[in-house]
């Protein structure tokens, strides 16, 4: 790092693959999706994200297969243009600038050269329904102002429009009514559900829309969880609908398959419903999804769906309702109580998941690694309902111990708590419940931590509570002669004059433990459980609480509800210095002093980092974010950075997340935006015009093992032609005998083996001296004629070979052919 | 995707004694057969060979008895004077015994009369057994002497002097027939060599020594005396291994199961100890109704004879096993349908798979997966659940409220339904572990059914009973935060430290105490 840019906030992975519906590649080898300002292709077979089209400036927010040409990809996006994609090597084509802010985009096969888009034109809750042409034009960027409208006052979100009948009409819902436009006769017709008309909280408003394919026929999905199945609609008098119910909650989406033989739906449940031949007594389910359905979408082949679902997740789901791949991203809907923590051994991310569950999430690769259990319970999605929360969790001991906290609270005096100990199962790989204790306070936990202590031989927790108490819970040796076991036990319980205890924090070498207690900060001597002094600044209550580290674990800092942060002097047992800063956030880095502070004002969010010993920040970076940034954690880096300015020092060793309200994770960064956005898998898609059968692995790594030497030799410019296995009589013999007149597989396995091992004795006979006669030199024409393709991939591999080569090559050619024809004939004889 | 998740069944620790491979082993034994006996059971010793019969030493006797007799099947009543220690040779087929006169006898055992005699102590012999050469007979007796005989001519061989006291217990080595040990009142445990003219080993009990016991390999030496019982390793020189004090009151007899992994130990606190031989801590315990003085257990422990202070002689039978296999046994599918593909090995190229393993879900799982939440309510208001293992009907009630249906749940019962809910809550209503869940529970039971209350005499009076219940259940509430107020007084006038208090408080309360059910 020669030049140091500015430090930049960046947004790092994490976004939401749940926007919008996915959308899959004509062969269902790939499934779309829009994430952020980016659209990730993923294969369907792996999950692996294998492209990340960037381009749009803002999020995207429609994306669509180019009806002519199913290799490229529209997408639209709030910053008012539509770009064409090739998703194959992740080009962007072309773009098409519109404008206006883009909320859909829709494509038709019959509509030529123009597609749909939804904007809002002047009010901010009126949104239309436009048709915008794409003129044709070599240049990349090209100006789409022809817009044609089509339909008015619709809902914004894709999901209330569909296009029916291979581009017939479209169907438009919003709240109570039903809009349908039909192109040809450019009518619209709308319709309206008779029981809503008078109600005003009526729960049957239309929630999304989709077209049969094939059929004239709407189905609808309802707020009360009913689905609708709209026929005749083209005449206003003489429309049916028949209603097919199973949701209890309201529909989400719906989706026909490509057929339009059955109907998938939706919803809050995390139930993928299937309705064969639209009726209502044909229905399967998919249960157990996770979370509530979002979006449906259906490949053009007929043999995948996929749901995306409101943890940040999709699933694709093979025709006969089997899940067989899952693409989860970073958990998001949910209040994160845990706060943001890093395990030790993975290195992961760790904080609340899915309801229940604890997830780890890998910061390189925007993954979710995996999911931990805590509640263990059957999860019911449903409007209202009390969940039990998982609040608190921490490592101890190297990631060998995981503490976890789970409250449920029905009523004010209804409190269920639980705390849980988790072991990591070195077998298993995987964290295994070692203890659970119910209740193991009377109120709130307010904090847990373990005794990270290098030396510490007994692995130590201390919880406090709003209950006036702090207790400590140590491992005990609970064997009996029957069985080996360890489990907690509690301690010591410690409580100063029935002050909630807010904070606990253990010093570096795990001899001294800080508990606050709302103003009060009390020291404990952690091998007598002795209150050695406290502390009081009259500052309002206690928010966070940390010691200093290496150098400056004499200090402990303390930031208080009233924007007062203290330092305290433990040898002196005074305060060292204070300052006013309303913090919202302070991390100490493990691998250094510093300690990073954010502090919340009315502009905005600014950092501060410090060390505890001086009061002057070594760095403030200001207003990184608008928004109250929640929690934050500083991750070891795996490679230290040496930042050569000062004011960067302290990202050498760590870097700093922070996690906003908003839910969105963030990060600092020196690289410029182009750096950091180069995609992060660089791959090529694999030509897929091989299958890749058993058979293939025999032969195609045979051939690019002798491509690969190929261009080896060719570098020592001493090549050899190397057969193709395509060539090798037996071989082919073997391949065009019919099966009947072969002798059995099992005597012919090690010679058709032994041809296939050829090319290594190849290189042998390279050494030999050319004994060749004049006469055989004619059939080294022919076989130069049968080589001709392998000379191609030559070609295509390493441009550069001269055509003198190909003389010396047909030479050695000729010289395995002569030996293939000897394996040949011996071939016949043992016949 | 993930299955169907079980409901957690809340586990509570099981009060009163562990459930472990030892006690189930020594909690099969049939009720005791009582034997009352002349006097105090001062020993018991079986027979080591079969059919293993027993000699029991009570007053002025010895009875034999069989393996399952009551009554005994030879008697030998020719003593002056209280009998001490009938022991059986190694072959069974004599019996030798000291007196109160300082006499000890041999006899046969099928004879009546003594064979030997041998005269020479002054006081009470109290100890005697057979050497392992089985031709000697070791004695000690309370004139502080230690005698060594030999029983074809009946002549003292040996004198030991080195005891300071009486000498009340002995045992001969059973694999060198020149070793045995004695114990005596004078705190001491020695080991004789009868080539030598002199102790080899002497070990400090602490306590006068009321028992002592070689392991059948000879290298640990058991003693008791006092409430101590201690472990030496004879062949670290007589160190002390380890040291028990388990009993409440002096130990006066030890034994060995037949497969030397436990120890037991009795005492005058009418307990009989087991003790693990490889670490040394109390496996299981039994109770007798008086003082113990003599245990012993036969061949493969098949039977526990322990003899009491008050004369009683307790024998318990092991429960015999082969009754199980009595039941018909069920026609099985024949062993060729049984091993039908088992015996398939795997082929190099074969891709083995599995048929998917079936989770097994209780009934009542099976009901609130298919979201049948009364029908699952009802099931573990089954009397056999709801009285066996209220926690599961407890945590079902818990799994339907965090659903949000146990409104539904409890709605729409009949009197005789509705009579089960109230029962199982008047049952459980009061322990603190339900109560919080429960409360929950009957204040929507009072939520439905009021409006229809006083329709059913049953169900009115069972309304009745909930309400004394509650009402009882406030008082005992405020009474123990009184004594809570009390004690928390009187610590706070002991503690000198007035910042901290250490003091955990009883967590149980305060469940009940703001929960008032109006009915």
């Amino acid at each position: 790092m020669v030049e140091v840019e500015s430090l930049r906030v960046v947004r790092c992975g994490g976004s939401e693959l749940n926007f919008r519906r996915a959308v899959f590649s004509a062969d269902s080898k790939y499934v779309f999706c829009v994430s952020g300002d980016f659209i990730k292709v993923y294969s369907t077979a792996t999950e692996e994200c294998v492209h990340i089209l960037q381009g749009h400036r803002n999020l995207v927010t429609g994306i669509q297969l180019n009806p002519k040409n199913h290799l490229q990809l529209y997408s639209c996006s709030f910053d008012g243009m539509i770009k064409l994609w090739d998703y194959i090597d992740g080009i962007l084509i072309k773009t098409f600038i519109v404008g206006c802010k883009l909320h859909a985009l829709f494509t038709l096969a019959c509509a030529e050269d123009s597609v749909f888009v939804i904007i809002n034109k002047e009010k901010p809750d009126v949104f239309q329904l436009v048709s915008v042409k794409l003129p044709k034009s070599s240049s990349q960027e090209i100006e789409a102002k022809e817009l044609s409208f089509v339909l008015d006052y619709i809902n914004q979100s894709p999901k209330c429009i569909a296009f029916g009948n291979e581009g017939e009409y479209v169907a438009a819902v919003r709240d109570f009514y039903l809009s349908v436009y039909f192109f040809k006769k450019k009518t619209t017709s709308r319709f309206t559900l008779s029981s809503s008309r008078n109600k005003k909280h009526a729960k049957n408003n239309f929630t999304c829309v989709a077209c049969h394919p094939k059929e004239n026929c709407i189905a609808t999905g309802h707020g009360d969880g009913k689905i609708r199945l709209w026929r005749n609609f083209d005449d206003e008098k003489k429309y049916t609908y028949t209603c097919l119910h199973w949701h209890h909650d309201l529909v989400m989406d719906l989706a026909f398959s490509v057929t339009g033989s059955s109907l998938l739906s939706g919803g809050r449940e995390s139930v993928l419903v299937e309705w064969r031949e639209a009726a209502e007594k044909n229905k399967e389910f998919l249960p157990r999804l996770g979370a509530t359905i979002e979006h449906i979408s259906v490949s053009p082949a007929g043999d995948l769906f996929c749901t995306s679902h409101s943890d940040n997740k999709m699933i694709i789901i093979h025709r006969n309702l089997e899940a067989s791949a899952v693409i989860q991203g970073l958990v998001k809907d949910r209040n994160i109580f845990t706060g943001l923590m890093i395990d030790p051994r993975t290195k992961a991310l760790v904080l609340n998941g899915k309801p229940g569950h604890l997830q780890f999430y890998s910061l390189q690769s925007d993954k979710q690694l995996y999911n931990l259990d805590i509640t263990q319970q059957e999860y019911i999605n449903d409007y209202g309902l009390i969940q039990i929360e998982l609040t608190k969790a921490a490592f101890g001991c190297y990631g060998n111990w995981l503490a976890t906290v789970e409250q449920r609270q029905e009523k004010e005096t209804e409190l269920e708590l639980q705390m849980k100990l988790w072991t990591y199962n070195k077998k298993t790989q995987g964290f295994v419940l070692n203890t659970k204790v119910n209740m193991p306070h009377e109120d709130h936990i307010t904090a847990l931590c373990f005794c990270n202590a290098e030396k510490s031989e007994n692995p130590t927790l201390v919880t406090t509570s709003k209950d006036g108490h702090f207790k400590v819970w140590i491992l005990t040796d609970d064997s009996d002669i029957y069985k080996k076991a360890v489990g907690w036990t509690c301690d010591f319980v410690g409580s100063y004059h029935k002050y909630q205890a807010t904070n606990c924090c253990f010093s570096e070498d795990g001899s001294l433990l800080a508990v606050s207690f709302e103003e009060i900060v009390t020291i404990w001597d952690s091998e007598t459980w002795e209150l050695k002094c406290t502390f009081c600044q009259r500052a309002g209550k206690i928010r966070h609480l940390c010691f200093g580290r290496l150098t400056c674990s004499k200090y402990l800092l303390g930031a208080t509800e009233n924007g007062i942060l203290c330092c305290w002097n433990l040898l002196s047992c005074a305060l060292e210095w204070s300052a006013k800063l309303n913090v919202r956030v302070m991390e100490p880095d493990p691998n250094s002093e510093n300690i990073a502070a954010i502090s919340q004002s009315s502009m905005g969010s600014d950092l501060f980092v410090f060390r505890p010993s001086e009061p002057r920040p070594l760095y403030i970076q200001k207003n990184i974010s608008r928004e109250e940034v929640q929690w934050g954690v500083f991750v070891p880096r795996d490679v230290p950075e040496s930042f050569t300015s000062e004011a960067y020092q302290w990202l050498n060793r760590s870097q700093f997340y922070f996690l906003t309200k908003s839910q969105s994770l963030l990060t600092f960064s020196t690289q410029s935006p182009e750096e950091k956005l180069t995609p992060t898998s660089k791959q090529l898609l694999a030509e897929e015009t091989l299958p890749t059968t058993p058979f293939y692995f025999i032969l195609g790594k045979h051939r690019q093992q002798q491509q690969d030497d190929k261009l080896n030799e060719a570098l020592k410019n001493e090549l050899v032609q190397l057969p193709l296995t395509e060539n090798i009589p037996a071989i082919s013999e073997l391949l065009h005998t019919p099966a009947h007149v072969l002798p059995s597989a099992s005597f012919l396995c090690s010679m058709f083996v032994n041809s296939l091992l050829l090319s290594k004795e190849t290189k042998s006979a390279e050494e030999i001296p050319d004994d060749v006669s004049m006469e055989e030199e004619k059939e080294s024409v022919d076989s130069d004629e049968e080589n001709n393709f392998t000379e191609k991939v030559q070609d295509t591999n390493n441009t550069d070979l001269g055509k003198d080569i190909i003389h010396q090559l047909s030479k050695s050619e000729e010289k395995e052919l002569r030996k293939f024809r000897k394996v040949d004939y011996s071939w016949i004889t043992a016949l | 995707m993930a299955g169907y998740k079980p409901v957690v069944i809340q586990a509570y620790p099981v009060l009163g004694e562990k459930i472990t491979q030892d006690t189930v082993y020594w909690n099969n034994y049939k009720t005791p057969v009582q034997i009352k006996e002349f006097g105090a059971v001062s020993k018991v010793d079986f027979s080591p060979q079969p059919p293993y019969n027993y000699a029991v030493t009570a007053s002025s006797r010895i009875h034999i008895y069989g393996r399952y007799s009551q009554e005994p099947i030879k008697t030998f009543s020719r003593f002056k004077d209280t009998a001490y220690c009938a022991t059986f040779r190694q072959d069974g087929r004599l019996l030798v015994a000291g007196s109160e006169d300082g006499g000890i006898q041999l006899f046969d055992i099928s004879g009546r009369a003594p064979l030997r005699q041998f005269e020479g102590h002054t006081k009470a012999v109290h100890t005697v057994d057979f050497t392992a050469d089985k031709y000697h007979v070791v004695s000690g007796a309370d004139d502080y002497t230690v005698k060594l005989w030999d029983i074809p001519n009946s002549k003292e061989i040996l004198t030991f002097k080195e005891h300071s006291d009486y000498v009340r217990c002995g045992c001969a080595s059973k694999l060198n027939p020149d070793l045995f040990v004695t114990g005596s009142y004078d705190h001491t445990v020695k080991m004789f060599d009868a080539r030598t003219n002199q102790s080899v080993i002497s070990v400090e009990h602490g306590q006068p020594v009321e028992s002592v016991l070689l392991f059948p390999s000879g290298g640990l030496l058991v003693s008791a005396g006092g409430r101590y019982v201690k472990v030496w390793d004879m062949l670290k020189g007589g160190q002390l291994l380890v040291s028990l004090k388990n009993h409440h009151k002096t130990v006066t007899c030890l034994c060995l199961s037949s497969s030397g992994q436990r120890l037991l130990s009795g005492s005058l606190d009418r307990k009989v100890k087991v003790y693990s031989t490889t670490s040394y801590k109390v496996v299981h315990s039994f109770d007798y109704a008086a003082s113990i003085l003599s245990l012993a257990l036969a061949h493969e422990d098949e039977t526990i004879v322990v003899g009491m202070t008050n004369g009683i002689l307790s024998v318990k039978h092991r429960k015999s096993e082969a009754k199980k296999d009595s039941l018909p046994r069920r026609r099985r599918p024949a062993y060729r349908t049984f091993i039908k593909g088992k015996n398939y090995m795997k082929q190099q190229d074969d891709i083995l798979i599995n048929r998917p393993s079936k989770k097994h879900l209780e009934l009542y799982d099976r009901d609130l997966k298919n979201f049948r939440i009364s029908k699952a309510l009802d099931r573990v208001l089954e009397p056999d659940c709801a009285i066996k293992t209220p926690e599961i009907t407890v945590s079902i009630i818990k799994e339907l409220n965090r659903r949000g249906v146990l409104a539904n749940a409890l709605a729409g019962r009949d009197e005789k339904e509705i009579s089960r809910v109230l029962n199982f809550l008047i049952r459980n209503l009061s322990q603190p572990r339900f109560a919080p869940v429960l409360i929950n529970a009957a204040e929507i039971i009072i939520d439905i059914y009021l409006p229809v209350i006083g329709q059913s005499p049953v169900v009115d009076k069972k309304f009745l009973l909930l309400q004394g219940l509650v009402e009882k259940e406030i008082d005992y509430q405020r009474e123990l935060l009184e004594t809570l107020g009390m004690m928390d007084m009187l610590f706070a006038t002991m503690t000198r430290k007035e910042s901290t208090s250490l003091l955990q408080h009883n967590t149980s309360d305060g469940f009940l105490e703001n929960k008032k059910i109006e009915s």
